[in-house]
């Protein structure tokens, strides 16, 4: 099988496997004051400190969740809250138009039940932000805004965002900065003292740790009203008995993929280029998506002109293909990608995008199978296309 | 060969489905979206639109072990199925949704695109039988069979059908799916028009076609013996919900007896006037094969699940007629008329026709 989707998900690194494997065979509630709790809460301290040193926070600004939704809806909802109360007047929210649907539907949701307002922020022709247009935003509701999210890199174009520029805009009006880093930390360099950012989103299974464990970096000086209530775990922030094996997994899986970024994206980047370049030559009438340079190393997103994404998915998946047509599901129907949208592309490219992203464990033998396999697909995707005309 | 199995979410298209496999096909299922949003339909266990029922689609697949996708076919549906649904009403017709489903979306949209994607084949949960000899038979179950409304296909379309299911029983079909492991064995069976989550046919048709009040006249006596809010609400044939100002002459019960959209009219009588030993229809497909030559005797069935009467069938340029040999109710235009051969085998379609009077 050539798996193309380590966006979606990455295999486990063999070290938080077994770091995860040794943990879970230890009892002890973190929270529980005997010897075995104690024991637990020393490996989560330990791990705590051991992500903040990666990511460049100090170990009080990590707030262990439950994974990249959960840390999009903290920071989105949670830090709404906080400065709302704080400020009734703050009830704006500012995002972009091409963030993952965990911050897009935490922001619609604030609208619709907490009488929240919303300013978008458009991107460009590669998905871009433009921190003059946060600037603009911000001159016009400063007072009145209570958080700015926008994602560090983009999960479907791979476009990478200036978060440094519109996090230093952000601070010039006090504003907090939420960013969903989820496809960047291990892929790039992220830094969130560096960054200036106020509070960072990253999850443990796009990383190489297991899913359903991540976290928010949140800096000391902003305030989040919980989602969850309980028993006051992480600062009161995230109430919730402490997964003990997924938080040591995940730190490990953070620790190793921050130290062997740099290596890891000169690898992956080699072979992204290779596969870019043979489905060019493969399927010349292919659109490339997204920023041509400041982008995932790992991201390949093209657009199949007179195809539909879903059935070139399907007939790759026919040939052991694993890729992603990267839209949202409801029912299992694919919806044209908002994020091409706001790119500036129509219906019918949208929807006949495909991302195939790469990872730790991709090799050129998986990008042999994608060009093997892909022109005959488009043939048959374009038959298929060409149906819908009414006849 | 390569085959594409549509899977409702029900029992029997899983149960198809798993014997596709298990004859050897190489299967790929898919669910058919046709609802234009999918939560509006989100009633339960019941039609082919709601999210629940892909969830079952998938869960089948999975037990059975292939690949499922769910296609967006709500453009389709709404064009081809949904809207003429209503144009067929508003005209003064009853139309048969699932027919005109099978005519234009499952053994068509659906297949036209599977084969554009290299299969072979599209598998069904169909309960008809659809043998070697390529022939479309009643299914063994006869109060579950759906040749009736697989009458329209042609013979390139049945060509690439397999129907997996027309030598068992339901209960059979229900056994098997429970030793399978599948958990919609015990899932009800789906009797009302997907579209219409709640059944409420007249409801439906009022909210796209609006009220329009017009006269139920007596036939016999040419009397406006009532009034209603839109003809096309009304079915021939039909006796309940007339809501009548006064009986009849004769004190005996009264149906509907024709549906006049120019006038906005429904004309009733009493139940011997909706006797017909006549029928004429239009736009025949001759499933069986090559279009007959002259005047042939057969068995008709003029609606799902209706009476089967023996007949001669004859065929004018593209105008069936169909001489009954006994008089049947209720018979409505916008229904096909399917021809049978009697065969101890299972009765064999011949052809259909969309009856216009």
């Amino acid at each position: 099988m050539a798996y193309l989707d380590h966006a979606a998900t990455t295999p486990m690194l063999d070290e938080a496997l077994a770091a995860y494997l040794a943990a879970a065979r230890e009892v002890g509630n973190a929270s529980a004051l005997h010897a075995a709790g104690r024991r637990a809460r020393r490996r989560v301290e330990e791990s705590r400190e051991r992500v903040a040193a990666a990511l460049g926070a100090r170990p009080s600004e990590v707030i262990f969740t439950g994974g990249g939704t959960e840390s999009d809806n903290l920071a989105v909802k949670g830090i709404f809250w906080a400065r709302r109360s704080a400020s009734p007047g703050r009830r704006r929210v500012v995002s972009s138009a091409v963030e993952h649907h965990a911050v897009l539907d935490a922001v619609d949701w604030l609208v619709d039940h907490e009488g929240a307002e919303v300013g978008w922020l458009p991107v460009d022709a590669a998905g871009r932000l433009a921190p003059e247009a946060l600037r603009a935003e911000l001159a016009a509701h400063g007072d009145g805004v209570a958080v700015v999210t926008a994602m560090w890199a983009n999960n479907e174009v791979g476009t990478l965002q200036p978060v440094a520029a519109l996090a230093a805009v952000a601070a010039e009006y006090g504003v907090p900065f939420h960013t969903d880093a989820i496809q960047a930390v291990g892929q790039v360099p992220v830094d969130f003292a560096a960054s200036g950012v106020s509070a960072l989103t990253v999850t443990g299974h796009k990383l190489g740790g297991p899913a359903g464990v991540g976290a928010l970096l949140l800096a000391r000086d902003v305030a989040a009203t919980p989602l969850l209530h309980g028993g006051g775990q992480e600062r009161d922030v995230r109430s919730g008995t402490l997964d003990t094996a997924g938080i040591v997994a995940f730190a490990v899986a953070v620790e190793a993929a921050v130290k062997g970024q740099q290596e890891y994206a000169a690898r992956v980047a080699a072979l992204r280029d290779d596969l870019v370049e043979r489905v060019r030559y493969a399927v010349p009438e292919v659109v490339f998506n997204g920023d041509p340079a400041d982008r995932l190393p790992g991201n390949a997103h093209f657009s199949f002109p007179g195809c539909e994404g879903d059935a070139l998915l399907l007939l790759l998946d026919a040939q052991g293909i694993a890729c992603s047509t990267g839209s949202a599901c409801s029912a299992g129907v694919a919806q044209p990608s908002h994020v091409l949208i706001a790119m500036g592309a129509d219906d019918d490219r949208a929807r006949s995008s495909l991302r195939f992203t790469l990872g730790h464990t991709s090799t050129q033998a998986d990008i042999d199978a994608l060009v093997t396999a892909l022109p005959a697909a488009v043939d048959r995707a374009r038959r298929a296309a060409a149906l819908r005309t009414p006849r | 060969m390569r085959v594409l199995a549509a899977m409702s979410g029900g029992v029997d298209s899983a149960v198809a489905a798993a014997r596709a496999v298990a004859a050897g096909h190489d299967v790929t299922g898919v669910h058919l979206a046709l609802a234009r949003n999918p939560q509006t339909y989100r009633t339960g266990a019941r039609g082919c639109c709601t999210l629940e029922d892909s969830r079952d689609a998938r869960r089948a697949a999975d037990v059975i072990g292939i690949p499922f996708y769910v296609w967006d076919m709500a453009d389709r549906f709404h064009a081809d199925v949904v809207d003429d649904f209503v144009a067929e009403y508003a005209a003064g017709r009853t139309p048969n949704p699932c027919l005109r489903c099978n005519e234009k979306i499952k053994f068509a949209a659906v297949l036209d695109r599977a084969v554009a994607l290299g299969f072979d084949a599209v598998v069904t949960g169909h309960h008809a039988r659809l043998g070697p000899d390529g022939l479309l038979r009643r299914s063994v179950d006869l109060a579950k069979d759906q040749s009736y409304v697989l009458a329209v296909l042609t013979r390139a379309q049945l060509d690439r059908s397999i129907f997996p299911l027309g030598d068992s029983t339901k209960a059979q079909v229900r056994e098997e799916a429970a030793r399978r492991g599948l958990a919609v064995a015990d899932k009800p069976d789906s009797h009302d028009i997907c579209f219409i989550a709640d059944g409420d046919t007249r409801g439906f048709l009022a909210g796209r076609l609006g009220e329009a009040p017009g006269d139920v006249v007596d036939a016999l006596t040419g009397a406006v013996v009532g009034s209603h809010t839109g003809a096309y609400a009304y079915t021939v044939g039909q006796r309940r919900g007339l809501h009548l100002d006064r009986p009849a002459p004769d004190g005996r019960p009264r149906y509907v007896l024709s549906i006049t959209p120019k006038t906005n009219t429904v004309t009733v009588g009493p139940a011997e006037a909706l006797e017909v030993s006549s029928v004429r229809a239009e736009r025949p497909v001759w499933t069986a094969g090559a279009r007959p030559a002259g005047p042939f005797g057969c068995e008709v069935q003029l609606r799902a699940h209706g009476d089967v009467v023996p007949a001669t069938v004859e065929l004018t340029g593209d105008t069936l007629r169909a001489e009954l040999r006994r008089p049947v109710r209720g018979v409505a235009a916008g229904q096909a008329v399917v021809a049978y051969r009697p065969d101890p085998a299972g009765d064999v379609v011949l052809g259909s026709a969309t009856i216009t009077g």
